[in-house]
């Protein structure tokens, strides 16, 4: 299994979504201005301040020269994960419905949150526990879509994460914490998965999202959390 | 180029700037909406709704005004 992680000028969490993703696989950095994606089995979008989230955050990362390899990597399937200004990025780049705005409470805020598990079934979830304990640190994570939009993704089960009943700091609607494409193959979400992979970092939830995509990429039979896990071969 | 929060999403900073007015005495405000202004020159005008629609704003969440000099 080998990840991704594209860095662009400001992004921050880019080392640390390497680490990360290296405790589940080979991992390595793609600098924005790769274009060639060969060999990867799944691409990381990172979190920081991408081009100084000038204009708004992900606007001009989205222009960026390795967003078209990207865009096309996730046409063909490909296993795309877009973490805080990631999923920004994603956004923007209408690989994911809807957009990012100012948090309601007007502050770039830090906090741990607790999620919920909307829907197991993606590549991502399928080692995810029913809750999970994530850091959250932003100041544009008020995901939006227009009623429709969201109506229509509740029924296709695009709603992968929500906050917890009372851990919504930011104000998204309909508490949505994360969202992955009609295909399922693209997932973004803004808490930081990366910063729990470890018991250090006081929760590991984070390592079940790469595990979910490290068995959906391998097929293979992964040990996790002292159980069997039988994985399905990607796409299947 | 003015740039708008849509009607309906909720803006945070035009209801900051809303509840400071008052603190420094100024009543009667209201509808506080916080925006951006776009100066550019262009040798093409028609490719403004474009630009927009492309980059300068978000159409999801943003509303766009050109404004051309007379």
């Amino acid at each position: 299994m080998r990840f991704g992680v594209i860095s662009f000028p400001g992004s921050c969490d880019d080392l640390d979504a390497k680490l990360a993703a290296g405790r589940v696989g080979e991992a390595e950095i793609v600098p924005h201005t790769q274009t060639d994606l060969r060999g990867f089995d799944s691409i990381i979008v990172p979190g920081g301040f991408s081009y100084g989230d000038y204009l708004r955050p992900g606007a001009i990362a989205r222009f960026a020269p390795v967003m078209e390899s990207v865009s096309a990597f996730a046409r063909e399937g490909g296993l795309v994960l877009g973490i805080c200004n990631g999923f920004q990025v994603l956004c923007e780049a209408r690989l994911l419905p809807g957009a990012l705005l100012r948090n309601v409470n007007g502050h770039f805020t830090c906090r741990q949150v607790t999620l919920e598990l909307c829907n197991g079934g993606t590549p991502f979830t399928r080692c995810c526990p029913p809750l999970l304990s994530l850091p959250a640190k932003h100041a544009f994570g008020r995901w939006y879509a227009p009623a429709q939009t969201l109506a229509e993704m509740r029924e296709r089960g695009q709603i992968v994460f929500r906050y917890a009943p009372g851990e919504n700091f930011n104000g998204s609607i309909d508490d949505v914490a994360g969202v992955c494409s009609a295909e399922g193959n693209v997932l973004g979400l803004m808490p930081h998965l990366e910063h729990a992979v470890d018991q250090l970092m006081g929760s590991t939830h984070g390592l079940s999202v790469l595990q979910s995509m490290r068995l959906s990429v391998e097929g293979a039979r992964l040990r996790i959390g002292g159980v069997d896990v039988e994985g399905k071969a990607a796409g299947a | 180029m003015l740039i708008r929060p849509k009607a309906g999403i909720l803006d945070p900073q035009g209801l900051a700037v809303e509840r400071a007015l008052p603190a420094l005495g100024f009543g009667g405000v209201r509808e506080v909406h916080v925006g951006r202004l776009i100066e550019l020159e262009v040798a093409d005008v028609a490719q403004l709704p474009q630009m927009c629609e492309q980059l300068l704003a978000n159409p999801l969440i943003e509303d766009y005004e050109i404004i051309a000099p007379a």
